[in-house]
């Protein structure tokens, strides 16, 4: 495409496959403690 | 919201956002999407013609139509009945374990009122730590993976009963088929070289506070003589981090305050002292408190963001790059869709600890007498309760339903929204604010990688 680049197609529609087995952390287990970000933690489906 | 698009570096992005794609346009295809989803060809064509010939519009808007077609912007979100329907049972498997109400400084931020949650000052005993774990245990039910936070308070004031807990908590794990992953949140004033070891070996994380640079550190964090701690706690992170055993996490982590609205130069001393991982987070504080960060902070905190992700990509460029935690977002993976929806999970996935073994949905709600969810020696919680929380998701947010960031922040802070609203479904808007435009530079950092603009 001439006007459009795509970085990235869509995980989290491609993520609809996966079990979605909460093994990842949670948000305020990091770092943070005030403001929850879900979308930085990895995720640790083996 | 079906898209949201915006500039940042120069670069026009859009995210489409029930999908996740990420697209880098050119001016013609940013201004077309104005006007997508509402005009027609012939009216977009009449609209733009004074900045782009006939031939560019209708070229920009056949590969919108084919993005379209693609399932790469405007997609629906078909998540919805997904968690509607979710009748899967809840497993707790993160604790926040409040080893001490008590603290040695006095910070002036304190959501804690230095340490105590405005009860009094007490350390957990063994004997509560251990049956916070056999709780965990007991009720995560197939879940692998466990996190425990020890927390303050400052937890290193307990340091011989976090021994002993780790020690039990490591026996239970094999009898139970469990990996207990713990995290120490600490002030780094009581780090010697046999704690270090010891954090070093049976902490999978490490939270070391410091706010930055000496005079914004040392106006805040005091101790109760009023003097910084900032010569004294300084190497001693340094120390921690350089023992660090580089498979393993840590987190220099500092708070930024309506004081020092310049936090970039936070993160940029802090990077220079050779951090790799840093965090510096925005203060929680009633409106009134003049620390707290006010709406019209906003423009100066978005402009120290931007700043934060231009010196990443500049480093990075020398090689000598640092990450900052909410900037580390990974677009090609990072958690699944059934994770981003079913929010932060206090209150039904996670809990603290107090001292006396109560039981809360965060530990930001720790004292909030309403918000007990029961104690450790009854080892259940309230049910009623805990499923307010897991309901509390997107979906039953409107403002979060009308915003395009809700797969990315997942609802925000519970905590947050109960405080300053005085409802958990009711987003803190100032953080909200702040959260949009820490994801946007997140992303914009991941586009300059991917078209390797290095």
């Amino acid at each position: 495409m001439k006007h459009v680049k795509t970085i990235n197609v869509g995980t989290l529609k491609a993520s609809v496959v996966k079990p979605g087995c909460k093994e990842c952390a949670n948000s305020c287990q990091s770092a943070c403690k005030t403001s929850a970000t879900v979308a930085n933690l990895p995720c640790e489906h083996n | 919201m079906k898209i949201h698009k915006y500039k940042l570096f120069g670069k026009n992005i859009v995210i489409d956002v029930n999908s996740g794609a990420i697209h880098v346009v050119d001016d013609i295809v940013y201004d077309c999407l104005d006007y997508y989803e509402n005009k027609s060809k012939d009216e977009i064509i009449e609209i733009l013609s004074n900045k782009y010939s006939n031939e560019e519009v209708v070229e920009a808007l056949e590969e919108i139509d084919y993005l379209v077609k693609e399932k790469m912007l405007y997609t629906e979100d078909i998540y919805k009945d997904m968690v509607i329907n979710d009748n899967s049972p809840s497993f707790i498997k993160a604790m926040c374990l409040n080893i001490a109400h008590d603290c040695n400084l006095k910070c002036k931020y304190c959501f804690a009122s230095e340490g105590s949650y405005e009860g009094k000052r007490s350390l957990m005993s063994a004997e509560v730590g251990k049956k916070a774990i056999d709780f965990i245990i007991k009720n995560s039910g197939y879940r692998h993976n466990i996190e425990i936070d020890l927390f303050g308070g400052e937890p290193l004031m307990n340091f011989e009963v976090i021994k002993e807990i780790i020690e039990y908590a490591k026996s239970e794990e094999k009898k139970h088929g469990k990996n207990i992953r713990f995290t120490i949140t600490t002030n780094a004033t009581l780090l010697n070289d046999e704690i270090i070891d010891y954090i070093d070996k049976n902490m999978g994380n490490v939270v070391l506070s410091i706010d930055g640079r000496k005079e914004v550190n040392d106006k805040i964090r005091i101790r109760y003589d009023g003097s910084g701690t900032f010569d004294s706690i300084l190497p001693k992170i340094k120390k921690m981090v350089d023992k660090r055993d580089k498979n393993k996490q840590y987190y220099v982590r500092g708070t930024f305050t309506h004081e020092n609205l310049d936090f970039y130069n936070d993160v940029a001393f802090l990077a220079d002292q050779g951090f790799k991982e840093i965090s510096i987070e925005p203060v929680v504080l009633e409106e009134d408190n003049p620390l707290s960060i006010k709406k019209e902070d906003l423009p100066v905190i978005f402009e120290q963001y931007e700043k934060i992700a231009m010196e990443i990509i500049e480093r990075k460029k020398q090689g000598n790059e640092f990450k900052f935690y909410h900037f580390n977002i990974d677009i090609n993976g990072g958690p699944c869709i059934y994770k981003r929806i079913s929010g932060c999970g206090a209150g039904y996935e996670y809990v603290a600890v107090t001292p006396e073994g109560d039981i809360y949905p965060c530990h930001q709600f720790v004292g909030k007498e309403e918000f007990k969810l029961g104690n450790v020696f009854e080892g259940k919680i309230d049910e009623k309760l805990s499923n307010q929380f897991k309901n509390a998701h997107i979906y039953n947010k409107p403002k979060c339903m009308e915003c395009w960031a809700r797969f990315y922040c997942s609802g925000g802070c519970q905590a947050n929204n109960y405080s300053f609203n005085g409802d958990i479904h009711k987003p803190y808007e100032i953080g909200c604010e702040m959260m949009k435009k820490r994801i946007e530079c997140a992303i914009a950092i991941k586009v300059f990688e991917a078209m390797q603009d290095f």
